[in-house]
């Protein structure tokens, strides 16, 4: 309950700031902002900030989600997650979806480019690579279960082309990841490509006239307007993708349950804290994937600066 | 697989007939075409690799549907690329449905859905209000804590927001997921202040002169402009709850609780083996989204890219 008193607190103190302050001058009362923020801040604060500050409290402690008492343990946790290799040598799985994002990219740019030009049935085109993005997570993960299993679809396709022993392609470890990565992949690049589509559809078609006006081939066409002009979007993809790998938990999850090797980082976060009550090692796995997330996101700040301070 | 012969060959051939390449250029045209560059190989090479996407995209799909029509013995007896005997047999969607708790899911995702949009608007448009309309003290900082919670991913966060759910009594109860998907949406605020900058403070300032309050700008003259950015925002949030897995899984672990996700992943286990029934209770799943997807396609891809980019 002492969390609830949280809630309020913002609210509370904005009063307290303004009773001299009542006169309705015409942008209104100071407080009256306050009164339209009050339950989106508390809400804010009491579902992202509270837990992150808390994760942060739990993680120097050797809690177990239960009990009254958390014992404070300094470092361990973290020394434990560095020192444990089986704790952190998961990451080394998002490296698989790693590939599979930059994969992704480029399979999005290269339709995203084909599709901007002229071409016959172009909206079903679109429609269809787009469509598996829209899917539902469980769904997809049933969908490729039936196509990976022994004798499913895959193997079947294979059949047809003469290759008669496939392997198992998710109860193999060493193919576990791939075929995880392909999967996430077909999720995923539907909505790149969308995004990719929209940045070059927005480039003025004076610019091509231009071009051809001074001799340019497709390949500097692509390369000095089309590139530039979704500079933005394929960095701040880059960076989606980068993050995405280290968090990925659907569809490993979903699938295979993070056996055979497919562990990643928030399955083992998850299970340390749900399954076997760790809770104090479970935050501190959260808090070192945060720090990481938050990394990237200052790398992307960094590089691809955006061209306009959109909050200002 | 096959994706990656695509574009990998790609590249190559287009270097290829650079003799008729420069040869029609001289013909370009208004529409955006390739052909007069590439020629008719580069032509057909587009198309192949086009229409191998859209078989990719596909037939995973497709061979679903199939199996989940056929009966018990049919699926069996026959392969993955075997259409059913029988394209009438509805027997393991009645299955799905029933044994299968998948009415019970589509009951609580919608009652979830349509609470979590409502308060989603609500907080939205109040929050793009406020910081919008108003110079206050701390506006920045209201601004900068909302800007940085963006960074941080929900799913990290799972572990210490399951005490506060704990704590508020909330486990267990779709009020969990309602608070959740309400509390934590900032890209809906994104979208609303990007709309509200499109309409002119000077209606804000008439009504004001015609002795309206606050309240009555907000609800009577902001609220009802906001109308396209709120249509964007129950179809991009819409969506996102419907295919929500993480939460009600880890909140709403009761089996009267299960949401369409949830139902659906529950299916792993006593139909493990059943394929044509886990096969028709994904295809419930994935009809309602194209369904949406063939109705609200314009807006899906404009919702979508002024979502994602902010």
């Amino acid at each position: 309950m002492a969390v609830m008193s949280g809630t309020t607190a913002p609210a509370r103190a904005a009063d307290s700031r303004s009773p001299g302050s009542r006169r309705p001058t015409r942008r209104g009362w100071k407080v009256t902002p306050w009164l339209f923020l009050a339950v989106p801040l508390g809400l804010l604060i009491l579902f992202t900030y509270v837990p992150v500050a808390n994760m942060v409290w739990y993680s120097f402690t050797s809690w177990d989600g239960f009990d009254a008492v958390k014992e404070p343990v300094g470092f361990k946790n973290y020394v434990e997650i560095f020192t444990r290799p089986e704790i952190f040598r998961v990451f080394l799985v998002s490296l698989y979806y790693l590939v599979g994002a930059f994969l992704q990219l480029v399979l999005a740019m290269y339709f995203a480019t084909v599709l901007s030009f002229s071409t016959r049935f172009r909206n079903w085109f679109k429609g269809i690579i787009f469509f598996p993005y829209l899917l539902n997570g469980v769904a997809i993960g049933l969908v490729f279960l039936f196509f990976f299993r022994p004798g499913g679809t895959l193997d079947a396709l294979l059949g047809l082309v003469g290759v008669q022993e496939a392997p198992l392609w998710l109860g193999d470890p060493s193919l576990v990841n791939i075929s995880l990565a392909a999967t996430s992949v077909w999720r995923y690049m539907g909505l790149n490509f969308v995004l990719f589509l929209g940045a070059i559809q927005s480039i003025p078609n004076e610019q091509y006239e231009a071009a051809e006006l001074d001799g340019a081939t497709s390949w500097q066409k692509f390369r000095f307007i089309i590139l530039p002009s979704i500079s933005q979007i394929v960095g701040l993809s880059l960076i989606l993708a980068v993050s995405g790998a280290l968090s990925v938990f659907e569809i490993p999850f979903i699938m295979t349950g993070g056996a055979n090797g497919s562990e990643t980082f928030v399955i083992q976060t998850i299970n340390t804290a749900f399954k076997f009550s760790k809770v104090g090692l479970a935050s501190a796995m959260a808090v070192v994937l945060l720090l990481l997330v938050l990394l990237v996101s200052w790398v992307q700040r960094r590089f691809f600066p955006e061209e306009k301070g959109d909050l200002a | 697989m096959s994706q990656q012969h695509v574009t990998t060959t790609r590249p190559t051939r287009t270097v290829e007939p650079s003799a008729t390449e420069r040869m029609r250029q001289g013909f370009a045209r208004r529409t955006r075409s390739l052909s007069p560059i590439l020629g008719p190989l580069g032509t057909t090479l587009k198309y192949v690799s086009l229409v191998i996407a859209c078989a990719a995209a596909i037939i995973p799909l497709v061979t679903i549907f199939m199996a989940a029509f056929k009966s018990r013995e049919e699926y069996a007896t026959s392969g993955p690329l075997d259409p059913p005997s029988n394209w009438f047999n509805l027997e393991n969607f009645a299955t799905a449905f029933v044994s299968g708790k998948m009415l019970e899911g589509f009951v609580n995702t919608t009652i979830i859905l349509v609470v979590s949009l409502v308060g989603t608007i609500l907080i939205g448009t109040m929050t793009a209000y406020a910081v919008d309309r108003f110079d206050f003290r701390g506006r920045r900082l209201v601004m900068g804590l909302f800007l940085l919670a963006t960074l941080v991913p929900a799913v990290t966060t799972q572990v210490a927001t399951f005490q506060i759910i704990n704590g508020l009594g909330l486990f267990n109860t779709r009020g969990a997921a309602i608070v959740l998907f309400m509390g934590t949406d900032i890209i809906a605020i994104y979208i609303f202040l990007q709309f509200m900058r499109s309409i002119p403070r000077s209606l804000d300032e008439a009504a004001m002169l015609d002795g309206a309050n606050r309240m009555t700008i907000y609800s009577r003259i902001i609220f009802p402009l906001l109308r396209p950015a709120i249509a964007t925002v129950v179809i991009i949030k819409g969506l996102a709850i419907y295919n929500e897995f993480y939460i009600p899984f880890l909140y709403m672990p009761s089996r009267d609780l299960g949401v369409i996700s949830t139902s659906l992943f529950r299916f792993k286990g006593p139909y493990g083996s059943q394929w044509e029934v886990i096969a028709a209770g994904t295809i419930l799943v994935i009809v309602p989204t194209l369904v949406a997807f063939l109705l609200l396609q314009r807006h899906i891809y404009s919702g979508l890219t002024s979502g994602a980019t902010k």
